[in-house]
């Protein structure tokens, strides 16, 4: 199982030189996806879960954004040393990533045909293939079909702007696959689109990795979706993983009190009811709570929560929770 | 709405704008005090005959007819007779125009290279060594009128070191080439003289530099605050994330969107130049338009004056069109508003 992993992030620290100070946010990550696993993250906004994903591809602006402890292994490789051409072929052909808003992932004044083309330009090159305007041409039609847009010639030549919300996610999508042969990062896909809508690009999504056993990081809000893509799931709790578990067993038996206390907060799950919210913000990043981030949140909160973070407890198959209250077993 | 019919609607709306230019023009040279015939003619000609020039140019009209006249005239590729040249307006400036064209474009050609070069890299490297120093270095050049820098280059480049020439279009004993276009850069290589050219080339760089320095600080400056603004954008990052080339990221994605309020303004500092060769022109004695003008106003030569101005108006007019247009090419944005609107 080790030697599978295709991501591997240990125990990564990031902060964010800002005008009004140092924002602690990423505080000990711990992060694993195997060889063609679809794993799912989950978590409150702001809680960190694009801010860990673009360290796995060293996308983070940098500054403000500074690493300051931890080691990320993509394939076997350590992403924080890489040379600068390793990280070019990594980016140009096996990971890629699905932009949390696709709108603004797309660049405004040139025309989407132009843009997949140079994604697929690039990816070739990296294969070794030199490839003829034609060709790059041949292959973005058949990357936006599989997408399923119809009339892909006259989307190429349309600008950002002249196509709808469900388009543009869509061609992000498109733009992704080029290049996502063994990694597949989409973040918070179709977020910002009406529910049917948003339903048919998870699934599609779902489908297209299916076929190409790609693995893939799943950012979600929509927790129905999650667990019905995703073999295992992430939960994350101000700036490190609280919880991980299978989809099935971490939806039936929620461990920590940071997830129970999201799954209660969303109604559909559960069975119907008010959304609760769950009291209490995510903490200032300027001046974090020391020990478990989630304490001052947590009725279970004893002494040793405010002292220490808890490591990760195995419960279980594949099983793991960050909490003191699952110490003793 | 097309992009012709937006065009045609330009046209027409900046007709309007010009035709009020000319009305107020008009009436300001005819109402400013002093007789323009009496300058015209001197202080010793006989009262006959200042009084026949007036009769001439129908100064003892009211203004409103005396614009009628105008108007009629313009109507038929009349503007008038030069008071001081006592040539038609019309044959002056086209006679001027060149010398100030060839200057212009000369500079512009110079500022905006220089600016997208300036702005993009500083830009690009914000908050380096090399960033600072072309934002304090355009601070000063932004502040620094034309002429002040038109007057420190004569002084150190012309009189001290003596690289440039400081008056004229050549120097003295160089026979014009025949002319063509009446650039002189142009003429002198369809004439195939090299050393022509050099030598109206080197004529060139000192009134020119002066001409748009403060511009091209400025055009520089909003390259910069836009190559910053869109260097944090999504687009960007995710272009990284596909491994484009670095070099790609900034010559494309970066710089096409990040030129387009700098075009605005580069529309507008291409017009102001016609205005600013006026003093510039003077300084180094450039036989053009500006000078021309300058002259003009000096003596009181009405027509030559509505004419300059008007002729500055027209270029104006036809930047603004030419702006929005190259606008509308930078950023669909802005083409899907000219064709839906
Ligand atoms: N470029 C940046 N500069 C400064 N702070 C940042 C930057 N990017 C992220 N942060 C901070 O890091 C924290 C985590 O942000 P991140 O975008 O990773 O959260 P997220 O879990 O993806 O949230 P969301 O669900 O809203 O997308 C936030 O407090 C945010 O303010
Ligand atoms: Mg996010």
């Amino acid at each position: 199982m080790m030697s599978e992993m295709i991501v591997d992030i240990r125990d990564l620290y990031v902060n964010f030189n800002i005008y009004e100070g140092v924002t602690r946010v990423l505080n000990g990550v711990n992060f694993r996806v195997a060889k063609g696993e679809k794993v799912g993250l989950i978590g409150e906004a702001g809680c960190g879960k694009t801010t860990t994903v673009k360290s796995i591809m060293k996308i983070l602006q940098m500054p403000p954004a500074e690493v300051m402890g931890g080691e990320i292994y993509l394939e076997g490789l350590d992403v924080l040393k890489m040379s600068q051409r390793d990280l070019q072929m990594m980016r140009r052909k096996t990971v890629s990533m699905i932009f949390q808003d696709p709108t603004a992932a797309l660049n405004p004044v040139f025309k989407v045909g132009d843009q997949i083309g140079d994604i697929i330009k690039y990816n070739q090159l990296a294969l070794g293939n030199k490839i003829s305007k034609e060709e790059i041409h041949e292959k973005t039609v058949q990357v936006l079909k599989e997408v399923q847009m119809p009339d892909p010639e006259r989307l190429m030549n349309s600008y950002p702007i002249q196509l709808s919300g469900g388009m543009r996610q869509r061609i992000s999508i498109a733009m992704a696959l080029v290049s996502a042969t063994n990694l597949l990062i989409a973040d918070e896909p179709g977020t910002n689109l009406d529910v049917t809508i948003q339903d048919q690009v998870l699934r599609l999504l779902g489908d297209l990795v299916e076929d190409r056993g790609t693995s893939i990081i799943l950012i979600s809000h929509a927790l129905g979706a999650v667990k019905g893509l995703v073999d295992r799931v992430y939960v994350m709790y101000a700036g490190s993983m609280v919880e991980a578990a299978n989809t099935e067993d971490l939806f039936s038996d929620p461990l920590h009190p940071y997830t129970k206390a999201l799954f209660k907060a969303v109604p559909k799950l559960t069975g119907g009811g008010i959304p609760m919210g769950i009291p209490g913000r995510i903490p200032n990043y300027l001046s974090p709570p020391t020990g478990c981030r989630f304490n001052p949140r947590c009725s279970h909160a004893k002494p040793e929560c405010r002292e220490n973070a808890p490591p990760f407890y195995q419960v279980g198959d594949g099983h793991e929770v960050a909490c003191y209250l699952y110490g003793g077993q | 709405m097309n992009i012709k019919k937006y065009v045609a609607y330009r046209l027409i709306s900046s007709f309007f704008v010009l035709f009020g230019l000319s009305l107020l023009i008009f009436s300001l040279s005819r109402l400013v005090p002093g007789d323009p015939a009496r300058l015209a003619l001197g202080p010793m000609a006989p009262q006959w005959a200042v009084d026949k020039l007036r009769a001439q140019l129908h100064l003892d009209e009211p203004v409103y007819i005396q614009y009628i006249y105008w108007v009629t005239n313009v109507f038929r590729g009349d503007l008038g007779q030069s008071l001081v040249t006592r040539r038609g307006v019309f044959n002056d400036i086209f006679e001027f125009f060149p010398a100030t064209f060839e200057l212009v474009i000369f500079s512009v050609i110079l500022s905006t290279s220089l600016a997208i070069i300036l702005g993009v890299t500083s830009g690009k490297y914000a908050n380096s060594l090399w960033d600072n120093i072309v934002r304090v270095t355009s601070y000063v050049g932004i502040a620094i009128p034309s002429f002040v820098w038109a007057i420190m280059s004569v002084f150190i480049f012309g009189y001290l070191l003596r690289w440039f020439p400081t008056l004229g279009r050549l120097s003295s004993g160089v026979v014009m080439p025949t002319k063509v276009t009446g650039l002189l850069l142009v003429d002198s290589l369809i004439a195939g003289r090299l050393g022509v050219f050099r030598d109206a080339f080197y004529h060139m760089i000192l009134p020119g530099t002066s001409l748009v320095i403060s511009r091209l600080a400025q055009e520089a400056r909003i390259t910069r605050a836009s190559v910053v603004e869109n260097l944090h954008k999504d687009y960007i990052m995710a272009a990284r994330s596909f491994g484009i080339p670095e070099r790609t990221i900034t010559l494309k994605y970066l710089l096409k969107p990040s030129l387009i309020p700098t075009v605005a303004i580069m529309g507008m500092d291409i017009a102001g130049s016609m205005g600013g060769s006026f003093i510039v022109e003077t300084i180094f004695n450039w036989p053009g338009l500006g000078r021309y003008g300058m002259s003009a106003m000096l003596s009181n030569d009405i027509n030559a004056i509505v004419g300059v101005v008007m002729l500055i108006g027209v270029f104006f007019a036809f930047m603004n069109i030419l702006v929005d247009l190259i606008t509308a090419y930078l950023d669909p944005r802005i083409m899907m508003k000219l064709r839906g609107g």
